[in-house]
């Protein structure tokens, strides 16, 4: 319990630095000025957006592995804190291109592969709220985020091939790219402030999860009990 | 008894079951025609036009006919349980799926081979010369579409709404085998027509992992 609280200080610290090293101490840029800062919460909630689902993926395979609770609990709570950083990174990117390329939205390799990503893992969470079964659920849904997973190359090399208008990768993305030190400096600084609040969420979604699932069998408990009068009976005397 | 010959009794049963009626096939066609004709309304089908939005409306039109076709493929055997005693019966999993797959292959394809003379008639699209290579296209895009939609047919066979879920799961699921399609269908309807390779290879790749995905689950798909 100690752990978690000084976890989460630790990150609302980090957070909060981030924010003021975005805004005031990374230096201007030179055509886009103001509106480049979204970059440094951009860039990052793709990042975690990325690693949230990896994990659900590993988590799907695990649980078709083992068939045990907890992996499902990871699938689900992955995906869910997935999908926020999708929506963040989704509303962000927008929010930037208005100004800068003068359009809201375009139908580049990048902005479509995550849109129908998201697309897919709202679905996934559809497909578990209208199954019934908790174990069909599991298994159900675990197929389907593989089938999602396996999907968002195959996305992404089709647009490619269609058309494609996103900014080329700035940092690793060959000659004439790289970051200013700074820049590059308050960029870390965001991405390791964003995971580790991606990473905070997801571990709370996971207890919430499990006790979840808990709830859920001592009432199912409770209520064989109910409809067994002698044993109840046999309870009380 | 091999997989390969319980896929086979196990498709003879498909058929059987389909063309005594043949009341899915027949629905799916119309269903079909209703959208070709229905996009007629929504762009002017003029020859220069059709060209362009041609292809796109072919696919979204197959897309969705198989999407609303392949729902009944595993709820049909909840009707009457009939799903146990296939699961009771000394067969793999993947010949009760691999038979599901090749039977709504064969339904979807019956349904292309109407609608594309027809689209052809109706759009004023020549299909002289280009029917070898377009065959080849419908195929591998046919086959990526019902190996998925087999394989999430029988995951919203459990699920409530699943006539409204099913679409929802394949559909986005389905985009780069859209684009593919579409794109190589588009290279076949122009002035000089030549079958463009890189889409074909996508068609090809998306079949490939899908395929090989749903042979490696399928036993989560079938086990009760």
């Amino acid at each position: 319990m100690k752990a978690r609280y000084a976890a989460t200080i630790l990150v609302a610290g980090l957070i909060f630095f981030a924010g003021y090293a975005a805004l005031f101490i990374a230096p201007d840029e030179r055509t886009m000025h103001l509106i480049q800062r979204i970059f440094y919460f951009h860039v990052p909630s793709w990042m975690a957006m990325f690693t949230a689902l990896s994990v659900a993926f590993i988590a799907n395979i695990a649980y078709l592995a083992t068939h045990k609770p907890t992996w499902d609990s990871w699938g689900v709570s992955a995906v869910e804190v997935g999908v926020v950083c999708c929506t963040i990174g989704l509303a962000t990117g927008p929010l930037w291109a208005r100004p800068v390329w003068g359009i809201w939205w375009t139908w580049d390799a990048r902005l479509t592969t995550t849109f129908i990503l998201w697309l897919l893992y709202i679905a996934y969470l559809l497909l578990r709220g209208l199954l019934d079964d908790p174990e069909k659920k599991a298994t159900l849904s675990a197929v389907f985020g593989i089938f999602a997973f396996l999907d968002a190359p195959l996305v992404y090399v089709s647009n490619r091939l269609w058309r494609t208008q996103h900014p080329q990768p700035v940092i690793l993305g060959g000659s004439g790219s790289g970051l200013d030190p700074v820049i590059g400096k308050v960029l870390l600084l965001c991405v390791i402030a964003v995971m580790g609040v991606m990473i905070l969420v997801l571990i709370d979604r996971y207890r919430l999860e499990q006790l979840r699932r808990e709830f859920e069998e001592l009432r199912m408990e409770y209520e064989t009990l109910n409809l067994e009068p002698s044993s109840i009976g046999k309870e009380r005397l | 008894m091999s997989t390969a010959r319980s896929c086979a009794i196990l498709l003879g049963k498909e058929l059987r079951l389909e063309f005594r009626t043949r009341e899915l096939l027949s629905a799916t066609i119309v269903f079909a025609l209703v959208i070709v004709v229905l996009f007629s309304f929504a762009f002017d089908p003029t020859a220069a036009e059709s060209r362009r939005y041609g292809p796109g409306l072919l696919w979204i039109s197959f897309l969705f006919a198989g999407s609303l076709m392949l729902n009944p493929s595993f709820a049909r055997e909840r009707l009457n349980d009939t799903m146990d005693a296939l699961r009771l019966a000394p067969i793999s999993p993947f010949a009760i799926l691999s038979a599901k797959m090749l039977a709504n292959l064969i339904f979807m394809s019956l349904v292309e081979v109407v609608l594309v003379p027809v689209f052809s008639v109706l759009y004023n699209v020549s299909l002289a010369g280009v029917v070898l290579p377009l065959i080849l296209v419908l195929i591998l895009g046919t086959i990526g579409l019902t190996v998925t939609g087999t394989v999430f047919s029988a995951i919203s066979s459990h699920a409530r709404l699943r006539e409204l879920l099913l679409p929802l799961l394949l559909l986005p699921i389905l985009t780069p085998l859209l684009i593919a399609a579409v794109e190589a269908t588009a290279s076949l309807f122009v002035e000089q027509p030549e079958l463009d390779r890189t889409w074909v290879a996508l068609l090809a790749g998306f079949d490939i992992v899908f395929l090989t995905a749903s042979w490696l689950l399928c036993d989560y798909l079938i086990e009760e």
